[in-house]
């Protein structure tokens, strides 16, 4: 069988490293005390350290031996949070390539994912959510930072963090809401049973796809296969393109059969769209007046766009996993829908 | 036997939830108890006290076998007034779920959500808002989706901008000695097989109860459902649905039950009395969602949408037996804000009839009379209207001879909840 044994440090992790460290300090920090500790069940370990995921937390994350960073190219909204993704296999383990669905993740697998916001100059990192495939299946363990950036600690019911910062869009400053551990199911549940959502070939493009085979963490991925396009980068596709995109990664997850929301009949996955072209929302909440899910052409009588564009529990898609509007996905969304073919769905 | 194994092996792990003195914070006590039902076992029985508590988000469980008590509907509120974060009050996702003797308030959305579980049980649960009939209500008061062997029972919904007390897209389902007022809709039976309504009260709704079929989700085919010893009686509070809601917004104020778009409907021994659109009304999906239908009905789009694509769904009313019912007092003042209905009440001198019937019938049931079978028996003074929706009300039925027959009963849902009460 074959694996390689030593991830080489992926070009990402090289540019954090180096950016954080003298070249000097390059080669000892970057290499780790000690290999990752894997827990494959109950009790998990109360620190986030335990796992010896990371062997710096203080200037950013900088991954273990075998840590492999990797990115989307449309990602979920969170509160303008930025992510930072990170895989592990055991040794001489691999992910199986899917064509259309996650890929097949082996038992002792671990996926984090930090979140972060700026603070002062620099940043600081809120929350790491860790999925672990178990023997029974998979774990979410949200782990919470200190203040000092040390070590974050497992809480099955966080606290919301107020989180404040400026940019040229002006102050933002909310409550983040972290969600516990039954509202991560609720994201990452079909037919009750919890899966990760992200490690998709076309989400992660061609070029992470072979690094993951580079490194052993994945097999029998082809060299072509469709990309989703880059939500705000228009060299990537086409506006339908991008919009469907990001539509797939911000509310396909519930959005499914087997879903959350697979109740409703609406399906946002990329491929398998059934966004609701003038169909009712039948059971669904109070929207406002509007009848309709999408109507073509018409962005503001579209409840797609109303529901982007609260913050409201009730009214506000996704309903949990954000306290603020992301603008330009709204954005992209209104205009997705103003393009469309103006039809009439009532009058 | 097998109930003997249950008590012997049956020994629940009582989890009382205990508040440490007074000095517990609303968020303390919120986090503690979804803390709790996070980290519940199997057989866990977690008991709530007296009191009225604040929650500022959903709560949720998703742990299978555990039961939820507090200590009756008015001493254990879980209050969700000004909530921030979730659009439930409790949200359950699991498997041998019971929730007995606890009050939900004020929700942003739903109150109780149960999604995708077999063999529930809701026992004294009241969900309610607490401002009265309100279209920022949520939608749902109880409301169980995609169940297998469901029991609601002693519990009471109020204020539901939809449905007060609804079962959507399930199987196997009992609904009995409740009580709904002040909703839309009392009570909604949706795209689900095999269900038993009775000793209920359905009273200040818009609409006593709706058993229905929609299209366009993903479980069709609901049939197999039994309306008996409930008292349906006085529900006239103006509609208050938002538009978007689609057919609960073109619902008649003054509906005592509908039966729309399914087959196989036994509605016997209700008290059906004073709802004045009508008491009860026999219809197509068509006629259901009719004002919305009239104004589209030259637009291809909503002709696809409102004739839908979906090949499962059968929007005809076919299969319905109406009997030994005590229906009087239905019609008086009929809901004038529904084109279809307003005419009709002009044309008739301005009321209606308890038992109303818009005679659609499917041209493959071939041309014997009264193919739909809609079968009316012993239904004390009842009045009765088919208004011939097909060919613009030209030839209304008004003699119930034609429609007096009988289908074979439906046979009583069965789950294991009623047999354990046995």
């Amino acid at each position: 069988m074959m694996h390689t044994t030593q991830i080489k440090p992926s070009p990402l992790s090289r540019i954090l490293c180096a950016a954080i460290f003298t070249t000097t300090m390059l080669l000892s920090s970057c290499r780790s005390s000690s290999e990752v500790h894997l827990f494959l069940s109950e009790p998990f370990p109360k620190k986030l350290s335990a796992w010896h995921l990371y062997t710096e937390t203080r200037n950013g994350l900088k991954p273990n031996n075998r840590v492999l960073p990797y990115s989307f190219r449309t990602p979920l909204f969170s509160d303008y949070a930025r992510k930072y993704r990170f895989v592990w296999m055991p040794e001489g383990t691999s992910a199986e390539y899917r064509e259309d669905s996650v890929f097949q993740l082996p038992v002792g697998t671990i996926l984090s994912k930090s979140f972060a916001f700026p603070s002062g100059d620099a940043e600081k990192i809120v929350e790491t959510r860790l999925l672990v495939h178990t023997q029974s299946g998979w774990a979410a363990l949200p782990y919470i930072w200190n203040d000092s950036q040390t070590e974050a600690t497992l809480q099955l019911v966080p606290d919301p963090v107020p989180i404040k910062w400026s940019d040229a869009k002006g102050l933002h400053e909310f409550a983040y809401q972290i969600p516990n551990v039954n509202e991560c199911k609720e994201c990452h549940d079909n037919n009750r049973t919890l899966l990760p959502i992200g490690p998709k070939a076309r989400n992660l493009g061609k070029e992470q796809v072979a690094r993951w085979t580079e490194v052993g963490y994945l097999r029998n991925a082809p060299k072509e296969f469709s990309e989703v396009a880059v939500w705000n980068k228009p060299e990537t596709g086409s506006l339908e393109e991008r919009a469907l995109a990001y539509l797939d990664n911000n509310c396909a997850h519930c959005h499914q059969p087997g879903g959350t929301a697979g109740y409703t009949g609406v399906d946002f996955r990329y491929g398998h769209s059934q966004p609701g072209y003038c169909k009712h929302p039948n059971s669904a909440g109070n929207m406002h007046d509007l009848q309709f899910d999408i109507v073509p052409g018409d962005p503001e009588s579209s409840i797609l766009v109303y529901r982007l564009s609260s913050t409201m529990p009730k009214v506000m898609m996704p309903q949990i996993g954000r306290s603020t509007v992301h603008a330009e996905g709204v954005a992209l969304t209104r205009d997705w829908i103003s393009s469309l073919t103006a039809r009439s769905c009532s009058r | 036997m097998l109930i003997l194994r249950k008590l012997t092996f049956a020994v629940p792990l009582a989890t009382t939830f205990i508040l440490a003195g007074c000095k517990q914070t609303p968020a303390d006590i919120q986090k503690h108890l979804q803390a709790q039902l996070i980290s519940a076992k199997a057989g866990a029985v977690i008991e709530l006290p007296e009191g009225k508590f604040h929650f500022d988000r959903t709560l949720s469980l998703t742990v299978d076998k555990v039961t939820l008590r507090g200590k009756g509907t008015d001493k254990t509120i879980l209050s969700f007034a000004g909530q921030k974060e979730g659009a439930q009050g409790l949200l359950v996702k699991a498997n041998d779920f019971t929730i007995e003797d606890i009050a939900i308030e004020d929700s942003a959305g739903d109150g109780l959500t149960l999604q995708g579980g077999t063999n529930i049980i809701i026992r004294r649960v009241r969900a309610e808002w607490t401002r009265g009939a309100n279209p920022n209500n949520g939608p749902y008061a109880i409301y169980p989706v995609e169940c297998k062997n469901l029991l609601v029972e002693d519990s009471v919904a109020r204020g539901a901008a939809d449905a007060g007390i609804y079962v959507g897209q399930s199987e196997n389902v009992v609904l009995r000695r409740n009580r709904a007022e002040y909703n839309v809709d009392g009570f909604e039976v949706e795209n689900t097989e095999n269900a038993d309504v009775y000793d209920n009260v359905m009273t200040h709704n818009t609409g006593g109860i709706g058993v229905f079929n929609l299209p366009n989700l993903p479980r069709q085919g609901g049939k197999h459902v039994r309306v008996y010893n409930n008292q349906i009686v006085d529900n006239n509070t103006p509609n208050f649905a938002p538009k978007s809601l689609g057919a609960i917004y073109n619902l008649p104020t003054g509906t005592g039950i509908y039966v729309m778009a399914i087959k196989d409907v036994e509605i016997f021994k209700n008290k059906i009395q004073n709802n004045n659109t009508d008491n009860v009304f026999l219809i197509h999906f068509k006629t259901g969602i009719g004002d919305a239908l009239q104004t589209t009905a030259s637009s291809p789009i909503t002709q696809q949408i409102f004739a839908p694509e979906d090949r499962r769904y059968y929007g005809f009313v076919q299969q319905v037996y109406v009997h030994d019912n005590e229906i009087s007092g239905g019609g008086k003042s009929p809901d004038s804000r529904i084109t279809l209905l307003a005419a009709m009440a002009k044309a008739m001198g301005g009321s209606l009839t308890d038992i109303l019937y818009d005679g659609l019938i499917d041209p493959a049931w071939g041309k014997k009379e009264n193919s739909g079978q809609i079968c009316l028996q012993n239904d004390g003074a009842a009045t009765f209207l088919n208004f011939d929706a097909a060919n613009n009300m030209k030839h209304p039925i008004t003699d119930q001879k034609k429609y007096s027959c009988s289908l074979p009963s439906l046979s009583a849902v069965d789950i294991p909840q009623l047999n354990a009460q046995k």
